[in-house]
């Protein structure tokens, strides 16, 4: 058929080609990364056939199931720890009102916007100048002070859409301050505290710089590890390990997604 | 103007007990004062309303009531009792929100039980009272929804129902009804004085709707700038209102300045800064000197339109008719008078014919329907 309706469009038009572009560009690595994780060959350059020994020998690796272990064991400390504080924080900032509070308010989520050069070597010239010696816990320590900022942001923008008549109401109902804290103004936080620990979580775990110059010879990350491998040359197994990271960590960020937009939905469907 | 009447209980002045006493109270924000010494005494059983323009006072009234402000001077009683000090949670008030402030994560049976769990109640008990609670607001079949999933007027029937659950004393009420349209305000104000009936409750309502203070409350107070202009029952404050602000606040009004000319029992009487001679009657609440500054408020519904028949009344102008609005049950007219000041009148509709414009008409009204009020709001 010659005559095309005129409202079709062209089917490749200059946006979705640019589009497409630009997909490609952010994707095609971790593609190519994730073909390479399969290949039975030693050397990236050939394909020798599809394989899983790259995957398997990620299993009898103890080095990187310590690294793992470390990893992980700084994630959750760093981020129960800053859960509580990093709610505490927003929840105090929301509700009272105090001489310099704009300047508290911006010097809490300035670790957002620091370079993460900037905090590893600070942390890394407080610590060492007060005398603590590096492990794994000067490592939690420096995870802290990002995740605490980042945990405190999530929960503060719910709280700004939250009725602010709530705790009152519970107060109101018969409620002691702690008792509307824990049974109202808690669960309705819920959703924003457990979406932004997952975030932290992925940031924790992502991270190299900070763990790098604050851990000293004790500890070793699953970043660190994975750094120290690749300088002589990038093997199929760290492959291999990398997209097992990419599909955990965009689950994870997948999860806090959905549950932040599934308890919007709740809210707004009124 | 529909003002349905309130049938008035069997209050007796003598020997009601008060619920709610203020006594002198005084709030001031960061150096802004919002309340400026009220003194309030709402009865027991009472449907009290706080009326006045946004900004006045009337929900910082109500909030330190309910203990959520202190007061900055003053106090507080509630049944007697001081409140200085008493935190929210142990007073015998409960709040019924404008934004009715509904637990999200709790479905409405666990936000109606919140109160009387709170209160240790006990699970047969509290399994009844929250039923009854149900049952009153007519929301039964809704205990297991979530208040997102529930239409605004629902969700203040399950706000209504969480207050009164717990049985206090008094039931505060923030402009309950704001966040509704015009038919659901309708039905939920019905709703409202029948379960005051019912209860025997005292309720105190802050609103900024005349018409709904007017038509569900016993008694009024009407606030201006932190101070209370007047409290009274409704038609008290519609028909004699104290001040030029109640006047003008209440309903619709017609207002002419002036200064007393001369006060010859039985009437007063007053020229306008227009010219305008008038005659009043004069009020009982204050004495009208010769050359004193008052504000003259005539209701339009009480001005008639065209030649008065019988005896001339004593407040007849000549005017020309600048507009004529029919509104079916009431027909509107606004008569530019002679002296330059500009009347409107509210007639019922007789289906007579209705003059045409830029006609020229005779406005007439007799001297009681005529107020002198002061001219400004007596400094307390």
């Amino acid at each position: 058929m010659n005559i095309a309706p005129s409202a079709a469009k062209p089917s490749f038009s200059w946006q979705f080609v640019v589009t497409l572009l630009m997909y490609g560009f952010m994707y095609i690595p971790i593609l190519i990364l994730a073909f390479y994780s399969f290949n039975a060959e030693r050397f990236s350059a050939n394909w020798g056939g599809f394989s899983l020994r790259w995957y398997v020998s990620l299993l009898n690796d103890s080095r990187i199931q310590s690294a793992l272990l470390d990893s992980l064991r700084v994630a959750f400390t760093a981020v129960a720890v800053s859960a509580v504080l990093g709610t505490m924080m927003a929840v105090g900032l929301a509700k009272y009102r105090f001489p310099g509070k704009g300047l508290y308010r911006g010097i809490s989520y300035l670790p957002l916007i620091i370079p993460d050069i900037a905090i590893a070597v600070a942390t890394l010239v407080f610590l060492v100048s007060i005398g603590l010696s590096l492990n794994i816990w000067t490592i939690i320590a420096a995870h802290i002070v990002f995740c605490l900022a980042y945990i405190a942001v999530v929960v503060s923008t719910r709280l700004t859409g939250l009725n602010p008549h709530l705790e009152e109401a519970a107060l109101d109902l018969g409620a002691t301050p702690l008792q509307a804290f824990m049974k109202v103004l808690l669960p309705e936080l819920m959703p924003a505290i457990f979406s932004g620990c997952l975030l932290a979580f992925v940031l924790s775990m992502d991270d190299l710089l900070i763990a790098s110059f604050t851990a000293g010879d004790g500890a070793n990350t699953l970043p660190m590890e994975i750094f120290s491998r690749v300088k002589t040359g990038v093997k199929p197994d760290i492959n291999a390990l990398s997209v097992i990271l990419i599909l955990v960590s965009g689950f994870l960020a997948f999860l806090s997604e959905y549950i932040r937009f599934r308890s919007e939905r709740r809210r707004f469907r009124q | 103007m529909s003002q349905t009447v309130t049938q008035p209980r069997n209050v007796s002045d003598t020997d009601t007990k008060l619920d709610v006493e203020l006594r002198k109270v005084f709030k001031v924000f960061n150096g802004e004062t919002a309340v400026r010494g009220i003194d309030l005494e709402i009865r027991q059983g009472e449907f009290f309303s706080i009326l006045g323009p946004s900004g006045c006072g009337k929900t910082t009234t109500l909030r330190m009531i309910a203990g959520f402000e202190e007061p900055t001077g003053g106090e507080v009683l509630l049944r007697g009792k001081s409140m200085l000090n008493v935190p929210p949670y142990r007073r015998p008030v409960n709040t019924v929100f404008q934004s009715y402030a509904l637990f999200g994560h709790m479905t409405v049976w666990d936000n109606i039980a919140f109160g009387l769990r709170l209160q240790n109640c006990h699970k047969s008990e509290l399994q009844q009272r929250v039923r009854e609670a149900l049952q009153l607001v007519k929301m039964e079949g809704f205990a297991r929804r979530y208040p997102a999933q529930l239409s605004g007027g629902q969700q203040q029937r399950v706000a209504l129902a969480r207050a009164l659950v717990n049985r206090p004393t008094v039931v505060l009420l923030d402009e309950p009804l704001g966040a509704l349209d015009l038919k659901l305000r309708k039905e939920m104000q019905m709703e409202l004085s029948t379960l005051h009936r019912e209860l025997g409750v005292t309720f105190v309502m802050v609103t900024h709707d005349q018409e709904e203070a007017l038509s569900l409350s016993d008694r009024i107070a009407v606030m201006n700038g932190g101070r209370i202009e007047q409290i009274g029952s409704p038609s008290e404050i519609y028909e004699h209102p104290q001040t030029a602000f109640v006047a003008d606040f209440i309903g619709d009004t017609n207002l002419f300045q002036g200064r007393v000319e001369s006060s010859q029992q039985p009437h007063l009487q007053i020229t306008t800064h227009h010219g305008l001679k008038l005659w009043v009657k004069p009020s009982s609440s204050w004495i009208e000197s010769p050359s004193t500054e008052v504000v003259v408020s005539v209701r339009p519904e009480k001005i008639q339109v065209g030649s008065p028949a019988g005896d001339t009344p004593l407040n007849c102008c000549d005017g020309i008719l600048k507009n004529v609005m029919y509104l079916g049950t009431h027909v509107h007219y606004v008569v530019e008078l002679s002296s330059g000041e500009t009347v409107t009148v509210m007639q019922p509709n007789r289906s007579r014919e209705l003059p045409n414009l830029d006609s020229s008409v005779q406005v007439y009204w007799q001297a009681i329907d005529g107020l002198a009020l002061p001219a400004r709001s007596p400094e307390k």
